[in-house]
């Protein structure tokens, strides 16, 4: 069995006076896809600002590697090896492709280089617009962007947010093989409500309602359950 | 002819003096959100003890360097004890900035006394040179150089360097710059001790410049420093410098040719901006 790489344990979060996450208990395995869905409003999107710790978490546990990070600024999770993609995917729209890529960079060493190099290589859109501002991009060279920005470090777990939305099925289906290559190489955290997209990628699923996780399991258990898929995601 | 270039040089030295407080303030405004009253009273600061440093030891450039460093300091003082603790908020902010903007006013009163004090330029920079029918004040040209070198070197550092990308990153999204793993506050701290080191530069370069210093001058530029801020953009660099050079222009012409509306037209200014374009001429945010 694969070790536990992040694990949620009762984590409640307000944001203002709103108590958003009521109890969120989840495990993610190393090298695995674990995919988190939920109807719109959730809680999807605040677990992973949870983890980041945008949303501090008032109650519960986030261990990250055993390792507590419920109480530690944005910054210090994310030098522990966690990327983010946003939903909004967070592009510095008056920066370059390339400024883009050179803030997320913590050194410029080969390895670091080998990563770019590889993560070009995935999305030749952005060696094409290298010198383009961000925001001029279209909305899947902008997804491809974020999910670059989050991967060039030596991140071994990357939280993607909704990388779908809003975008063509054609670039979906990019954005997806892209994803699944990653998936070779580092642990994922995805949040999706794209179902076809979230079950040919997961490995494992966590269904969130109403700031509770309610169910978890295999993929594969989901895809054969249309009962629990009409229930909780509303698509048969 | 020579009348407009002699207006031309008053008004972008004026604009100097403005955009060396405007910078800071349009910086610290875009990059943390933070409305900062008190930048005047740093402005203030660098000109009474830059002009103090000046006449104790007779060096004009060390009555700058002192000046700056009572910036420098003064502005990790503010942020550390007086900003940080009222970061997102931006009513507590007002409200303790405006409040320590009195105190700085107040504790230049405790030091040096409640009188104006006269500064003059040094001898090297007082005089004028005489180029063909135009005389142009030597003190003011130095003012518009520095002024631009300030520029041109900030300018530099923002697109050059790896801490200027992060401060144009964070002015667009401060929370993104977070999840790249930096740390955002040290960033805050060093942009607001730039930011309060060039109030007190141009604090120290106003005193000959106006001849005489005055403990409530900080708030009186200040407000023009505003308007720049909402000119330019906020947490636009350069439309920092455009907007003051603006401000300064049309303040030296409109003295000149109608001068009952010279306070009025920075304020005519900015409502046509608010109008047309509310994120200011250059801004980054809105």
């Amino acid at each position: 069995m694969m070790s536990v790489q992040l694990k949620l344990d009762q984590v409640e979060t307000y944001i203002g006076q709103y108590h958003i996450l009521q109890g969120i208990n989840f495990e993610v395995r190393k090298g695995e896809v674990t995919v988190l869905l939920g109807r719109n409003g959730a809680g999807k999107t605040t677990t992973l600002r949870t983890i980041m710790g945008l949303n501090p978490a008032s109650k519960g546990s986030i261990t990250y590697n055993n390792e507590e990070i419920k109480s530690l600024p944005t910054y210090h999770i994310a030098q522990k090896g966690i990327g983010y993609v946003p939903e909004d995917q967070g592009i510095f729209a008056q920066l370059t492709v390339e400024e883009n890529m050179k803030v997320a960079m913590k050194s410029e060493n080969d390895e670091t280089k080998e990563r770019l190099s590889y993560i070009l290589n995935l999305f030749p859109d952005l060696k094409k617009f290298w010198k383009k501002h961000g925001g001029l991009l279209s909305g899947g060279q902008k997804q491809m962007l974020s999910i670059a920005r989050a991967y060039v470090n030596d991140n071994d777990m990357l939280l993607i947010d909704e990388p779908s939305k809003g975008l063509a099925p054609i670039v979906v289906e990019k954005v997806m093989d892209s994803i699944m290559q990653m998936k070779e190489k580092t642990t994922i955290v995805l949040v999706e409500q794209n179902f076809m997209m979230a079950s040919t990628i997961g490995d494992r699923f966590y269904i969130i309602d109403d700031g509770r996780t309610v169910h978890d399991g295999p993929m594969n258990v989901l895809k054969e359950d249309d009962e629990m898929r009409r229930k909780y995601l509303g698509i048969a | 002819m020579e009348l407009l270039i002699n207006l031309t040089i008053n008004g972008l030295a004026t604009g100097m003096l403005i955009f060396l407080l405007a910078a800071g303030l349009t910086l610290i405004f875009g990059l943390m959100d933070v409305l900062n009253f008190a930048h005047g009273g740093l402005f203030a600061w660098g000109a009474y003890s830059g002009t103090w440093i000046y006449a104790t030891t007779g060096s004009f450039v060390i009555g700058i360097i002192g000046a700056i460093i009572t910036g420098l300091i003064l502005g990790v003082a503010t942020e550390r004890w007086i900003i940080k603790p009222v970061y997102g908020n931006h009513i507590q902010q007002i409200l303790i900035t405006l409040g320590l903007m009195l105190v700085l006013s107040e504790m230049l009163k405790v030091v040096w006394g409640p009188n104006q004090i006269s500064a003059t330029a040094p001898s090297y920079l007082a005089g004028s040179w005489e180029i063909g029918n135009v005389i142009i004040i030597k003190y003011r040209a130095f003012i518009i150089v520095v002024g631009l070198l300030v520029f041109l070197a900030v300018q530099y550092i923002l697109k050059n360097t790896k801490i200027g990308l992060i401060v144009r990153a964070g002015v667009m999204n401060k929370e993104m710059v977070q999840s790249l793993g930096i740390n955002i506050q040290k960033v805050f701290m060093l942009v607001f001790m730039i930011g309060a080191g060039m109030a007190a530069l141009g604090g120290v370069l106003l005193a000959p410049y106006s001849g005489v210093i005055y403990a409530e001058m900080g708030l009186e530029f200040a407000i023009l420093a505003f308007i720049v801020v909402v000119i330019g953009g906020m947490g636009s660099f350069p439309g920092s410098i455009l907007a003051a050079i603006l401000v300064g222009l049309s303040g030296s012409f409109m003295a000149y040719y109608v001068p009952d509306l010279a306070l009025a037209v920075n304020m005519l200014l900015m409502a046509a901006v608010l109008i047309f374009k509310p994120s200011g001429l250059f801004g980054l945010k809105g």
